[in-house]
């Protein structure tokens, strides 16, 4: 299991962040995710909105947010269960984030298909600009973590930055992505190959021409 | 060979848009009402007839697992279907192309297999790292809603059909079933003790199917077609097509939909380049994602990727996730970062696989720069067989199997190793 804790709970935190509660925007939300659940079962709501509290602490602090003890208490209130059954979930799942992270959460896939295919180098580059596993840099633009497989195997390696992926990296790209994330510009998300669309051989796909250039129905061949 | 018009994930690659006119005029959501009209008994035969097994790594038939749940409800409790998006485990990365360029066909096979399981509702489980695909999936889903097609009265069949994305936050384990039913019921994703299984007790205490993406989103296609054209390709009792993700030391990864059978050489050559430094560089290929174990080279150019043929290499088919690995591979240190994510994924609850996943990294790490005894290469064997069959869940096995493999087929490279280390250290001294 993941070695995680949780953030001391002191005076500190709870004057920051005692009197968390939705933004109008995000109440709303909160009612829709409710509704998708059979009544009664409402619990069934408390991963997404423990992702909506954190995407909320991340945005009042400009970071991917994070899920200190009275947020958690809050998100347990409004679904009426016991705080300890929410710190159970926000423990168990390693996208809630215990400890504030950086502006940008940067996350390497280490696993097996990214590794042979340069994860390493990838890791280093991250390390070139001063970040370290496991920390927030002290300017708090970055948060660098070794994650486990993503799902982009056909695209290794890949890093995954906040909400977007970079597939099919080369220490180059992953340097490039970091200056145009920290001069605040968006890089181009998905694949970094050039002339590779999403997860065909790169080239041009071996199957399935026709669809590159129109929305192809091949029922008038079945 | 299977030709384009055979292949039922036309936009695989996201040429072209996911959304509903776009699925339709590809033929997605065509008179489904007709596949509906034809009644629950008739759906979950054709889907027996045409022996689609399941795609998620098990390989059990899915037309006989709709047939377990309950055709009327007793007591009052309605039935769930669960599609499993939670695509995790290493190598496998084809649901998110089904995810992100096809959701509709998802979405039309979730209708299509709950109301053959005489389900009230899905509810799609996708894991928390697919951000992007599951913004797609809920606008999808909320398109199907539009127009009419799932809700009250699902393409006018008279049906009433509602269909919930979920996400994860990121536990490798909530791939297993009823880890998944917990954590859909807002708990941390433990596994539970079968029986009860969920066709009897599954979501909130109520009759549940599990499916994989892949299973569910052929569904209306086998309809529409019919059994006899997705049974004739692949050998038998390895019927249909397939996606394939291959991943590591090919000229080109990709994900690719073939039919089931092909082997394993004809695969890579024709989507993949062939073998990064040609076919005498090969040294390994896991066939079905990390969870199953390796198979030398030398020994897998023949095989036919499907279930039977990945078995009698001593593997398995599993999710079809293909690694490949040149003789450039520290294979030890392959396969002991396999051993890491098993120890980052135990859930913790049984014992055997919380204690042994640690362990059997940390022996692996060891011999991987062969600070060992040769003693402990059978030591670690035994201690997998002790971690084998002894939890809950099948994560303790898939954490042992890579491992039986790396000594099965590597045992010399492990001892030559320890060797080469203790001769520095005698050097040393």
């Amino acid at each position: 299991m993941a070695d995680r804790h949780l953030a001391p709970d002191t005076p500190e935190l709870r004057a920051r962040w005692g009197a968390f509660a939705w933004t109008a925007e995000n109440a709303a939300k909160a009612r829709e995710v409710v509704a998708r659940y059979p009544e009664g079962r409402q619990r069934s709501a408390v991963m997404p909105l423990l992702d909506l509290a954190q995407r909320q602490v991340g945005a009042e602090t400009s970071t991917q947010g994070w899920l200190p003890i009275p947020v958690m208490e809050y998100v347990a209130h409004y679904l009426a269960m016991p705080v300890i059954r929410v710190v159970e979930v926000a423990t168990f799942y390693t996208m809630y984030n215990l400890v504030p992270v950086g502006r940008f959460h940067v996350q390497v896939c280490g696993t097996t298909p990214c590794m042979l295919r340069g994860s390493d180098d990838i890791m280093a580059a991250c390390k070139a600009k001063g970040m370290k596993k496991g920390h927030t840099s002290a300017d708090g633009l970055w948060t660098l973590t070794e994650v486990e497989c993503m799902g982009n195997c056909a695209s290794a390696p890949m890093v995954q930055i906040n909400d977007d992926n970079y597939e099919d990296l080369t220490a180059a790209d992953m340097t490039r992505i970091l200056d145009d994330l920290a001069a605040g510009r968006q890089p181009k998300t998905g694949t970094q190959a050039p002339g590779r669309h999403t997860v065909e051989p790169l080239g041009g796909p071996t199957s399935l021409a026709a669809m590159v250039d129109a929305n192809h129905d091949y029922r008038g061949e079945w | 060979m299977l030709e384009d018009r055979d292949r039922i994930f036309t936009n695989l690659y996201g040429y072209q848009p996911w959304n509903l006119a776009a699925a339709r005029a590809r033929g997605d959501w065509d008179n489904t009402k007709d596949i509906l009209a034809k009644g629950q008994d008739a759906i979950i035969q054709e889907i027996k007839d045409s022996a689609l097994r399941g795609r998620g790594g098990a390989g059990f038939p899915t037309g006989m697992k709709w047939s377990f749940m309950p055709k009327e409800s007793k007591d009052g409790r309605p039935s769930f279907l669960v599609i499993n998006a939670d695509e995790s485990e290493p190598g496998s990365c084809k649901d998110r192309e089904i995810i992100r360029h096809d959701p509709h066909k998802l979405i039309e096979g979730a209708l299509v297999a709950g109301f053959a399981m005489r389900a009230r509702a899905a509810y799609i489980y996708i894991r928390g790292e697919y951000i992007r695909e599951a913004e797609t999936m809920f606008a999808a889903v909320a398109e199907a809603y539009a127009a009419g097609l799932i809700g009250r009265n699902a393409c006018g069949s008279g049906y009433d059909f509602d269909v919930f994305v979920h996400r994860g936050a990121g536990a490798y384990i909530c791939g297993e079933e009823t880890a998944m039913i917990e954590s859909l019921e807002g708990k941390k994703g433990q596994p539970r003790l079968k029986p009860p299984f969920p066709a009897g007790a599954g979501l909130y205490g109520c009759p549940t199917t599990v499916n994989n993406v892949e299973s569910i989103a052929v569904a209306p296609t086998i309809m529409r077609r019919g059994a006899g054209w997705f049974a004739s390709f692949g050998r038998d009792n390895n019927k249909g097509t397939k996606l394939f993700q291959i991943s590591g030391h090919v000229e080109k990864p990709c994900v690719v939909e073939e039919a089931m059978s092909i082997p394993f050489r004809e695969l890579i050559e024709k989507h993949c380049g062939g073998i990064r430094g040609g076919w005498d560089n090969l040294l390994a290929v896991i066939p079905g994602g990390s969870s199953v174990p390796l198979v030398p080279g030398d020994q897998c150019m023949d095989m036919p990727m499907d279930f039977d043929g990945c078995k009698e290499a001593g593997s398995g088919l599993g999710t079809a996730a293909v690694i490949v690995m040149d003789k450039s591979t520290d294979i030890v240190r392959a396969i002991s970062r396999l051993s890491h994510f098993y120890m980052h994924e135990s859930c913790g609850q049984c014992t055997p696989c919380r204690e042994g996943t640690g362990w059997m990294y940390r022996v692996m790490e060891r011999l991987r720069s062969g600070d060992a005894d040769v003693s402990e290469i059978d030591l670690l064997w035994d201690v997998t067989k002790q971690v084998e069959g002894h939890t809950i869940c099948a994560l303790g096995d898939a954490a042992a199997w890579p491992i039986q493999g790396l000594i099965r087929h590597f045992r010399p490279e492990l001892e030559r190793r320890i060797a080469e280390n203790g001769a520095m250290r005698e050097a040393a001294e």
